[in-house]
């Protein structure tokens, strides 16, 4: 009897020295900024680009001393956690972050599927979350109301802007009037831009042939895509990652499919290129940023990115590097190290100038309101070919 | 028509590499009664040799498949001895658990080593027949040839030769052939060997098929040749083929007639139903428990 009583007294005092040493690491001259990347998983090449550059624009920040808050400088103290390409994973590691590590602020994730979760537990732990990559809607709205969640913010646009500026491009300036779409039904954000796309294209005169759908992890689309040759589109809408769109074309060719192909920002990464090959030449897709036509201030980022990690800067890296910028001014305006100062300050920041061009903010909502271009990939390269405005 | 036609011969090119996964599940099963809950991970490895051949050794399509197919065997091979052997006696539980183990290892050692998905190089040159509206390519054409050599071979194999005696005899009984100078160790590896292979072959053809692989996409596939093997009456050699070829024609012609977002919804719900018209599986042959 005693021993078990001794036995159990034992644990809990280890179990809290445990805890005890984990909060204890709270040193009073950083800002702890937790990151949540997709380092594993199903889109390795988001989180690796999220990571690299986070890590470059803290260390820009650091090499000054860091950050001049009212009474002396803060260095930024960088915590990168993997989401591994899971929902659940990317839960806990925003609790995790939050409540272990105490962050002032996070960053990511990217992909909207595993956003959701983490922008949850931020909103409800009051803590800013801000979100380079993720477009649906959803993530930062609140899940019972439907307002707008208060702690989540992104450095992105949104789908239903996305989903019209494809629809409007391959309408105006492609001139077909026969879409087909397939896209992965089990997550957010192929599902919601997909269909946005067909309201606005059946909208505007154009005609959905056909609307096929598949679930994550598929990789033989030949039942969908016999479906789709049969139904004569004149062009197809592929609103996937681009670890599935490689597939998705060659397939369509195999299968005597000789129509172009379009899809949206998550075709945007280096990677692309090096799964398709020459297959995805001369189609077209929408983003947030066109390296080869960038302002001063973008070339700089595109320079020093290119000499620290040897490729050129994706979309995600990019709005990575944009989310630490709106932190850092936030940050500066709040002029404390504190998670609700953080937060109205970063709420009152109007307008926004970053690499990925100008954003602005709207009273009481995260969402920025940004322009998109759309790249043409030609000779396995990514092309600016034009502007779309708000 | 020729619609149907195009989409049944979508559902061969799959079916073919559902069988041949689902061979390397039934024929463990049949000589173990152990299900090798790792097998759709040997099938991603198999797909991860084809890559590191053809990229960094340079060879052609023969080749490739005969080394990934070895390699794949010899860890299969592995894999019994250092896993599977010690725990023959144990209960089914704990192979089970150690199957699963095994298969989470080959994922996340082959995620620790690239977790970015990667890209198969054209090993054969691709051509597109049209005839009419069909379109047939060659490359769907040697999926599908090279599985039925495959599944031939084995055949004869396991009912024409003096080994596939020995295989059936001991998951007829593994206390008495012993006893008949069958050396058991032996054709247990053996069986690994094969099976594992199979599983090997279906990873370069899926590859060749489908060219961008990575460490996760043995799971569901895995899972579906899984189902293949129980459908087909798991145990049974033929009957794991008709099992493969099932589940492809149906999940593509539900998707070919419903809309596709109930494909998976549909399929499953109809080998539901078969298996509780027919619970041992199509050829599979009920085994009343010896008491």
């Amino acid at each position: 009897m005693k021993k078990s009583v001794i036995l159990c007294l034992a644990i809990t005092l280890l179990i809290s020295t445990v805890f005890l040493i984990s909060c204890s690491k709270n040193d009073p001259n950083t800002i702890k900024i937790g990151v949540i990347a997709e380092l594993t998983g199903d889109v390795p090449a988001v989180g690796t680009s999220c990571k690299n550059a986070a890590e470059m624009a803290v260390a820009e920040i650091n090499k000054d001393g860091g950050i001049q808050l009212a009474d002396k400088k803060y260095k930024v103290d960088l915590i990168i956690e993997d989401n591994a390409g899971k929902a659940d994973q990317a839960a806990s590691s925003a609790q995790k972050l939050i409540t272990q590590k105490n962050v002032v602020a996070i960053v990511g994730p990217n992909v909207s599927r595993y956003t959701m979760p983490a922008a949850e537990i931020a909103e409800s732990s009051k803590v800013v979350l801000i979100t380079p990559w993720s477009t649906a809607p959803k993530v930062s709205l609140d899940s019972k109301t439907n307002a707008s969640k208060k702690y989540v913010f992104r450095a992105c646009f949104i789908d239903p802007f996305q989903g019209r500026v494809v629809a409007k491009f391959t309408l105006d300036n492609l001139k077909l009037k026969k879409a087909a779409v397939l896209y992965d039904v089990a997550s957010e954000y192929n599902k919601g831009i997909a269909e946005i796309f067909k309201e606005v294209y059946e909208k505007n005169g154009g005609k959905v042939v056909a609307f096929e759908t598949y679930t994550t992890n598929d990789k033989d689309f030949s039942s969908q895509l016999t479906k789709i040759k049969k139904a004569a589109p004149q062009i197809i809408f592929l609103p996937n990652y681009y670890s599935e769109v490689p597939l998705q074309i060659q397939q369509a060719k195999r299968l005597g499919i000789n129509v172009p192909f379009i899809g949206s920002d998550s075709w945007g990464s280096e990677e692309l290129l090096k799964l398709c090959g020459k297959d995805c030449n001369d189609y077209y897709f929408s983003t947030h940023y066109a390296a080869d036509a960038a302002t001063p201030a973008t070339k700089k980022f595109i320079e020093s990115y290119k000499a620290k990690y040897g490729s050129t800067p994706d979309d995600v890296a990019a709005l990575t590097y944009d989310s630490f910028g709106l932190l850092l001014q936030a940050i500066k305006t709040a002029g404390k190290n504190d998670r609700q100062a953080l937060r109205d300050a970063l709420a009152k920041i109007p307008q926004y100038d970053g690499v990925t061009g100008s954003m602005q903010f709207k009273e009481g909502s995260g969402d920025p309101i940004k322009s998109a271009v759309i790249l043409k990939i030609k000779d396995g390269k990514f092309v600016w070919f034009a502007n779309a405005k708000p | 028509m020729i619609y149907i036609f195009q989409q049944l011969l979508n559902a061969l090119q799959l079916g073919s590499i559902y069988a041949l996964i689902a061979l390397g599940y039934t024929m463990v099963y049949g000589i173990l009664a152990m299900i090798n809950f790792a097998h759709g991970d040997l099938f991603m490895i198999g797909a991860f040799f084809c890559f590191l051949i053809a990229v960094y050794l340079h060879l052609s399509f023969v080749p490739t498949l005969l080394l990934s197919m070895l390699g794949v065997a010899c860890l299969g091979v592995l894999i019994e001895r250092l896993a599977y052997k010690p725990l023959r006696n144990a209960p089914r539980v704990s192979a089970i658990i150690t199957a699963l183990g095994v298969g989470l290892f080959l994922e996340n050692f082959t995620l620790a080593l690239s977790p970015y998905p990667q890209h198969i190089p054209e090993l054969i040159t691709n051509t597109t027949w049209n005839f009419g509206s069909l379109s047939i390519s060659s490359l769907q054409i040697i999926v599908i040839v090279l599985s039925l050599v495959l599944m031939l071979v084995l055949d004869f194999i396991v009912h024409r030769t003096k080994t596939g005696i020995a295989m059936r005899a001991i998951s007829w009984d593994k206390t008495i052939v012993p006893l008949m100078g069958v050396p058991v160790n032996k054709i247990i590896s053996l069986t690994f060997a094969i099976g594992t292979g199979l599983g090997g072959a279906a990873g370069v053809m899926y590859g060749l098929a489908y060219p961008v692989i990575d460490p996760y996409m043995g799971i569901m596939i895995g899972w579906k040749a899984f189902i293949c093997a129980v459908v087909g009456g798991i145990g049974n050699v033929r009957g794991a083929m008709i099992g493969g070829f099932i589940l492809a024609t149906v999940e593509i012609m539900v998707a070919a007639f419903f809309p596709s977002t109930y494909r998976d919804f549909v399929a499953f719900s109809l080998l539901l139903v078969l298996l509780i018209v027919r619970p041992y599986g199509i050829l599979g042959k009920p085994q009343p428990q010896k008491v």
